[in-house]
């Protein structure tokens, strides 16, 4: 497999990667006098596991909210599908086919599973809030609609056994894995995964690491996603952005970057002799 | 004897009336506060407000009269004509989500992120604002109400307990009214709540803000939403309230008798919004009738305030509010 960052190639597994989808350039972002991202670009591909990784406070969050419009960046730029994308609301991106997890799970713990899954769905629904009041058949057709497609994916993710229950009841993992299923509802041309496996054990984080890779097998869904378990990420991702202090040190396939001496130094420390 | 348990039924319906009316404002905080957590000191002021500008557009008055009067040396005072009912109501509700846009618009859009003593404090300062708007644009006079609610003694119910008990109930019409009214908008809100899908992105903001902004739900425009449901209940409360007793600024202070109904129904429920005001309704009736005489009477002044500080001290989160859990 070449390094291939201009895209448009066919991966050894057989998975089509197309062009690029979203370009960062020269993203900077700060808070205050901290600069949480320093001059950092890359791209992501179509169709593709792209992964960021690094240590703890390297900005690989901090990346992620930049890109699904929770931080706007003082300097750079994102292309979104060929296009300049001018600074969005976290809301407005999500409209755009941009879905996300979050580090610390962020669902609706009051919900249902069922609901929680369902308001994934929000950006595909498209009557009014009057005809929702007047015209209930329409409504009514496209709640059907959405709610057979929310069952599938329920199907996908094995969660069918707790569709019902609320999801304040369930244990971690499992909601690890409804805040996956949400994002999945708005079927995203980009899926934005912060520490999927973050706390979980050695069988949750297998579980997940195959829902990730039949999602990008089976919907071609562009998957980007940070992890710091190296030996994870080595496995899931077709290529890796390295980040340390807000720099980007390295991007390439797994094998590049697990030979490339600045991450290995950022990762295991350098000796001073 | 019997006489007496006959009285204590009656003092009893006409409490669980007198609740409804207590539920319906106390409804307006609840949703306010379920779903952006600001507690919304101004609901009473917004009852106030709606119901003057109900009266003031059906008796066609020119808002803002005396301002205008005391610039322009001029002596308007009225268009000369009666708005129709209906109308009026259409044009008030579009003046409440006019106001809701507002208040999203020019104070909550500059406080996200706040805590909630501030935003507290927002909404008391936007009581004031708007209790003195309303003195501005429609005068301070006690104003009738009269939107063809039916009022007075409930002849049916009278006469039929006369016959059965030898004793007429004395049941007010309006009170009959303001239930069914109460009984019909608790069944939209929910049937809206939980079947649209408006209403789920309304239970997601509540829950979770970050959350809810990832799946693509805009938050001002679910909280002009949420404040212009809880204008047009305010709306609905001040109605009630103003055909009841007249529309008068003492109207605000109803809001104070939902602050011990939300603590026994909890900050979060809407059905606890109304059983609470039931409680309250006809536990202060009841009170007054069986203990009032006993201790100087005038109880229905304190008796919800009391029962509210018992609830506090044994039941913080109310009767229906969530569990309030620590974990360590």
């Amino acid at each position: 497999m070449s390094n291939g960052s201009e895209g448009n190639f066919v991966t050894t597994d057989g998975r089509n990667i197309g062009g690029v989808m979203m370009e960062m350039k020269n993203i900077t972002l700060r808070f205050g006098g901290v600069v949480a991202l320093e001059n950092i670009s890359f791209n992501i591909l179509e169709g593709e596991v792209r992964a960021i990784i690094g240590p703890n406070g390297a900005g690989k969050s901090s990346m992620l909210n930049v890109i699904s419009g929770f931080y706007i960046p003082q300097e750079g730029e994102v292309i979104f599908q060929g296009s300049p994308r001018p600074s969005l609301k976290p809301f407005e991106v999500a409209h755009q086919g941009i879905a996300r997890t979050f580090q610390n799970i962020a669902l609706f713990e009051g919900m249902s599973v069922l609901d929680n899954v369902m308001t994934g769905r929000l950006t595909k629904m498209k009557t009014g809030i009057f005809s929702q009041m007047i015209w209930a058949g329409k409504a009514e057709r496209e709640e059907i609609e959405n709610r057979e497609a929310v069952e599938k994916i329920i199907d996908f993710l094995e969660i069918q056994a707790i569709r019902k229950t609320p999801v304040s009841r369930l244990p971690y993992g499992l909601k690890k894995r409804v805040e996956l299923a949400r994002a999945l509802a708005a079927e995203p041309n980009l899926l934005l995964l912060d520490e999927p496996m973050a706390g979980m054990n050695v069988e949750e984080k297998q579980d997940m690491s195959r829902f990730i890779l039949d999602v990008n097998s089976e919907f071609g869904t562009t998957i980007a996603l940070i992890e710091h378990d190296m030996g994870v990420v080595m496995d899931l991702s077709d290529r890796v952005v390295v980040m340390d202090y807000g720099r980007k040190i390295g991007d390439g396939t797994p094998d590049e970057v697990r030979n490339n001496q600045e991450v290995i130094d950022a990762y295991l420390g350098v000796s001073h002799d | 004897m019997p006489d007496q348990v006959l009285f204590a039924a009656e003092v009893m319906l006409n409490g669980l009336m007198a609740g409804v009316l207590y539920s319906l404002v106390a409804l307006g905080f609840v949703l306010i506060f379920k779903a952006s957590g600001i507690f919304n000191y101004a609901q009473g002021v917004m009852a106030l407000f709606a119901a003057l500008t109900l009266v003031g557009i059906m008796d066609g008055q020119v808002p803002f009269s005396h301002l205008i009067n005391a610039i322009f040396g001029t002596n308007i005072h009225h268009f000369g004509w009666h708005t129709p009912a209906l109308l009026a109501i259409i044009l008030t509700i579009m003046v409440m989500v006019l106001f809701a846009w507002l208040v999203q618009r020019f104070i909550f859009r500059h406080l996200v992120n706040q805590e909630p003593i501030i935003l507290f404090m927002a909404t008391i300062g936007l009581a004031y604002f708007l209790e003195g708007v309303g003195d501005l644009m429609w005068g301070s006079d006690i104003k009738k109400l009269d939107v063809g609610i039916p009022k007075g003694m409930n002849e049916t119910i009278e006469s039929i307990t006369h016959g059965a008990f030898g004793y007429g109930f004395f049941i007010d019409n309006l009170d009959i009214f303001a239930t069914f009214v109460a009984i019909i908008l608790v069944a939209i809100l929910v049937c809206f709540s939980q079947y649209t899908k408006q209403g789920r992105a309304l239970r997601a903001v509540a829950d979770d803000h970050q959350a809810a902004l990832s799946v693509g739900i805009s938050l001002s425009y679910i909280w002009i939403l949420v404040w212009s449901i809880a204008g047009f209940v305010a709306l609905v409360a001040g109605t009630i309230w103003g055909a009841k007793s007249g529309v008068q600024f003492s109207l605000s202070l109803i809001a104070l008798k939902a602050l011990p109904v939300l603590m026994l129904g909890g900050f979060t429920s809407i059905p606890g919004a109304i059983i609470g005001g039931l409680i309250i309704g006809v536990g202060e009736k009841l009170f007054e009738f069986l203990v009032g005489p006993w201790i100087g009477g005038a109880t229905e002044n304190w008796f919800a305030y009391v029962l509210a500080l018992l609830f506090l001290v044994f039941r913080p989160q109310g009767l229906f509010g969530e569990k309030i859990i620590e974990r360590v």
